[in-house]
Parts: C-alpha cells; sequence; structure tokens
C-alpha cells in the first residue's frame, strides 16, 4: 500500500510518500499508525501524539476504525487549516 | 451547474472571475464573494500552503455539490492558492450566483466554513526571524462549520 505524508507529519517521516507491505495483521488505520510508528525514530515522532494525527483512505477522511488493504492509498496529516 | 474549482499558484483575479460565472446570463441576482487575505500576524514574513493534490479538489467539490443541493445556486466558483504567498496577498476566493440575496450570501459563507475545516490545506508561517512554524487548527473554525449542521 502507498502511504502519504503531509505537513509536520511529512517532515517527522522524512518522505513525502512511501511503499510499505505491513503483516496480515495489520487490518485498520490504527492499526496502521502502531505498525509504521515502529519504523524509524522519525515515524515515532510523526505519530507520538494519535489525537493530533488525521488520516484519509482512498482520499476520503478516514478515522481509526477505517479498514486498510494492500492497494489502497493511506494519507496521514494533522488537521487542516486552510480557507 | 458545475462549480468551477482550482487549486493554483497563481493570483486569481475577481473580475475576470465575475465576468466568467455571470456572461451571457440575465437570471442572476445575487452574486456573493468571499477573498481570504494572507494577514501579516507577528511579524510573518510568508505563509506557505500545502496541499493533498486529488484529495483536496476531491473534498472541495463535494462541499460544492452540498452547497448546490442546500441552495438554488446558478453557479460556484472556489480558488485556492498553494505555495508561498507574501502578507496582503490573496489565498482564496468564493463567489456564489443565485437569483436572490440570502442564498448567494449564505451558500458562500457555508462554502467558506467548510472548506476551513473540510479540505485538507496545511499552512507554515515563516517569521522574520527565520523561524518556521505550522499553523494549528482553531476550535473556532470547528464551530463556524459546525453551525451549519445544527438541527
Amino acid at each position: 500500500m502507498r502511504v502519504l505524508y503531509f505537513a509536520w507529519v511529512k517532515q517527522h517521516v522524512g518522505v513525502a510518500e512511501e511503499e510499505v507491505a505491513p503483516p496480515p495483521e495489520v487490518r485498520d488505520v490504527a492499526g496502521l499508525i502502531d505498525w509504521l510508528a515502529g519504523r524509524s525514530p522519525g515515524h515515532a515522532a510523526a505519530f507520538a501524539n494519535r489525537k493530533t494525527i488525521r488520516a484519509a483512505v482512498n482520499q476520503d477522511f478516514a478515522g481509526p476504525d477505517h479498514p486498510v488493504t494492500a492497494g489502497d492509498e493511506i494519507a496521514f496529516f494533522p488537521p487542516v487549516t486552510g480557507g | 451547474m458545475t462549480p468551477r474549482i482550482a487549486i493554483q499558484e497563481a493570483p486569481f483575479d475577481l473580475a475576470e472571475e465575475t465576468a466568467r460565472l455571470t456572461e451571457g446570463r440575465s437570471d442572476i441576482g445575487g452574486l456573493a464573494s468571499f477573498v481570504g487575505l494572507c494577514r501579516a500576524d507577528d511579524g510573518l514574513a510568508a505563509m506557505v500552503l500545502e496541499h493533498y493534490p486529488g484529495m483536496t479538489e476531491r473534498a472541495i467539490t463535494r462541499i460544492a455539490e452540498e452547497a448546490a443541493g442546500r441552495w438554488p445556486l446558478f453557479g460556484i466558483t472556489v480558488i485556492h492558492r498553494v505555495g508561498r504567498l507574501p502578507p496582503g496577498a490573496p489565498i482564496v476566493l468564493v463567489l456564489t450566483a443565485s437569483a436572490h440575496r440570502a442564498a448567494a450570501l449564505e451558500s458562500c459563507a457555508f462554502l467558506i466554513d467548510w472548506l476551513k475545516t473540510g479540505a485538507p490545506f496545511w499552512k507554515r508561517e515563516e517569521l522574520a526571524d527565520g523561524e518556521s512554524r505550522w499553523v494549528e487548527a482553531k476550535a473556532a473554525d470547528d464551530a463556524a462549520a459546525a453551525r451549519w449542521t445544527a438541527a
């Protein structure tokens, strides 16, 4: 699956996107965050405070229980501040 | 009615966008516009706007479709700039056209309130001293958007 990062989440992780293949136990957004956080100190810093992280699955906002599967495009970012 | 939605680095021209929306029509009785500008708070040198190409356009299209379902609109334009913008620069334009003013004014307010909370954009402030900080989401913006869903 393709994972995208934006704003300070991207700064912490150090890349704008990456292709990942999490184990089958990773079934939802919350599980993916737990798994990603273990990948590097940068990932751990990005996901240190879960309350400040928002997610999208296939370009729709998604909550922590939203399922994730191989082939999905998942994005992580802070609360939006446009307008 | 197909909303005109654009995400761009270039400036927009309010007069040109107004003409584009009203050209050849005589049924529009009210056209409302909102222009958001880059305010120079606390020694701001520039505002840098980032978005999520694809999802941002999709999210704005959904918000525009919802506005079109709630108010009798003849036209909607939403242009949001990204990239590095100096203080005073226009950031966002919302135009709504209808037969009467209430629908135009209310839908314009609805669109900008939802843009602030429902479209993936992120602002980073570059300060005169070289420091940089991400703008935090405001509870007041959530409250402004929530008033449109109140019973």
